[in-house]
């Protein structure tokens, strides 16, 4: 089996599993929808939030969303036993990767497609002013913080008290993600739009996703082998 | 343990009991005037943190590419090691800029990439005692990534501004200030020299006592 045909399995798989329970993209979405308006009701004050709030909330609902949807596409490979199977299935190991990171990042895009307009209309914030800029660093933010989240999740599978250490271990590493999101969307809702300062944070993000895909292709195989 | 270690272990503890002494004898800055001198403890501390971080993302990667679990336990001392100078460090930094810079905190790119250094170190204990059988090769992963992730902590807050002074002043220092950092810098290393030798040490004699252990489950 060749590796993108391995890959396009595993996606198809999850996808397939998901629109029949719709399990992990209610429970996420719900979850992300209940964060943000937990904001609004600390931030929100006489109808207006400080400048630039808005998207700090989107990022901070993308990765609090973002750790408990990593945990459950785990917790069910486990719970139905099927963990053993995908590890053995007859294709090169960094596909088992590439496809849950897939299958996340699609369930996290469709999220954020609720997320940014909720944000938008509860902030009073410009988010889609530049939607070309704003979905490429959304996109390549939740990619960056993706890759990290999904090999950590795919490690902890079998440790104990896994839901505590997931966030434990993958915050701190994906500090700069939440660093250039946020610094490269307020660029964006600002009235005098910065293309500099947008392309800057861009880039460092998709640095950042390089140079963790890379990594973790390259650890996925001697952390998931007994 | 080695012959050396002892003498070593000597030397150390006396030269930690004159260093304040020493320090106390370095001239006053002329901007700063007393408060510059806890830099003779910060300034090693950072470093042999910064070593240890090191240690720890090296002896990883070298674990994980080679599965020799002599490497995991260096990694393991040196997280440990990591966690204690990190401390130090960022509680010995507060207390001078509370007075250099007139706040408790700031977010530039040296303070923040070794806040987040010292937490994913934290991280990595709290992996290693909680996570269960098999944690040691996740911790390995999780000291490879933290390693990989310090420069991108550092440019993303540096794009902001710095403060922090640079450490290119070091050589220029007049021999009055420099032979109490030197004489400084030389005891944290010793210590942590000292410090690493042990935690390997306990944890091989550990490792050998759980061998021990298993060879008797299975002569039974």
């Amino acid at each position: 089996m060749t590796m993108l045909r391995a890959v396009w399995l595993i996606v198809r798989k999850d996808l397939t599993v998901e629109v029949r329970s719709r399990e992990i993209a209610y429970t996420t979405l719900f979850f992300a929808v209940s964060c943000v308006l937990v904001f609004a009701f600390s931030l929100v004050q006489e109808g207006r939030a400080a400048d630039g709030v808005g998207a700090g909330v989107l990022w901070m609902a993308i990765m609090f969303a973002g750790n408990l949807a990593l945990g459950r596409t785990f917790e069910r490979e486990r719970q139905s036993e099927t963990l053993r199977a995908l590890m053995l299935v007859p294709a090169p190991r960094p596909a088992v990767y590439l496809g849950k990171l897939t299958g996340i990042v699609v369930l996290l895009g469709a999220t954020e497609v609720v997320l940014v307009p909720l944000v938008a209309l509860l902030f009073h914030a410009e988010m889609l002013a530049h939607p070309f800029w704003l979905a490429a660093v959304v996109a390549t933010g939740t990619i960056g913080f993706a890759a990290v989240g999904t090999l950590f999740a795919a490690m902890l599978v079998r440790a104990r008290s896994r839901d505590v250490l997931l966030p434990v271990l993958l915050y701190p590493i994906t500090v700069p993600v939440i660093i250039a999101g946020v610094r490269a969307t307020m660029a964006l809702v600002q009235p005098d739009f910065d293309e500099a300062v947008v392309r800057f944070w861009l880039a460092l993000l998709i640095a950042f996703d390089v140079v963790f895909v890379t990594l973790a292709l390259w650890t996925f195989e001697p952390v998931m082998t007994d | 343990m080695p012959k050396w270690f002892l003498p070593a272990a000597i030397v150390c503890g006396l030269m930690f009991v004159v260093s304040p002494f020493v320090i106390a004898n370095a001239p006053f800055d002329s901007t700063m005037g007393l408060v510059y001198k806890i830099f003779y403890y910060h300034m090693p501390s950072a470093w042999m943190f910064l070593t240890a971080s090191v240690i720890c993302g090296v002896a990883s990667a070298r674990f994980l590419a080679t599965g020799d679990a002599r490497h995991d336990r260096t990694a393991w001392a040196a997280a440990e090691m990591a966690v204690l100078f990190g401390v130090l460090t960022l509680v010995t930094g507060p207390l001078w800029a509370r007075k250099a810079w007139g706040t408790w905190w700031v977010w530039d790119a040296r303070i923040t990439s070794s806040l987040v250094g010292w937490m994913i170190a934290w991280a990595y204990l709290i992996l290693r005692k909680y996570g269960g059988p098999g944690s040691e090769k996740l911790s390995a992963g999780l000291a490879l990534f933290g390693t990989a992730n310090v420069p991108f902590i550092y440019v993303s807050v540096n794009y902001w501004r710095t403060i922090h002074p640079a450490t290119t002043v070091v050589p220029t220092l007049p021999f009055s200030m420099g032979f109490p950092l030197l004489f400084c810098l030389t005891a944290f290393t010793l210590l942590f020299v000292l410090l690493i030798k042990l935690r390997v040490r306990v944890a091989e004699q550990q490792s050998r006592l759980d061998a021990l252990y298993l060879s008797l489950d299975d002569a039974r």
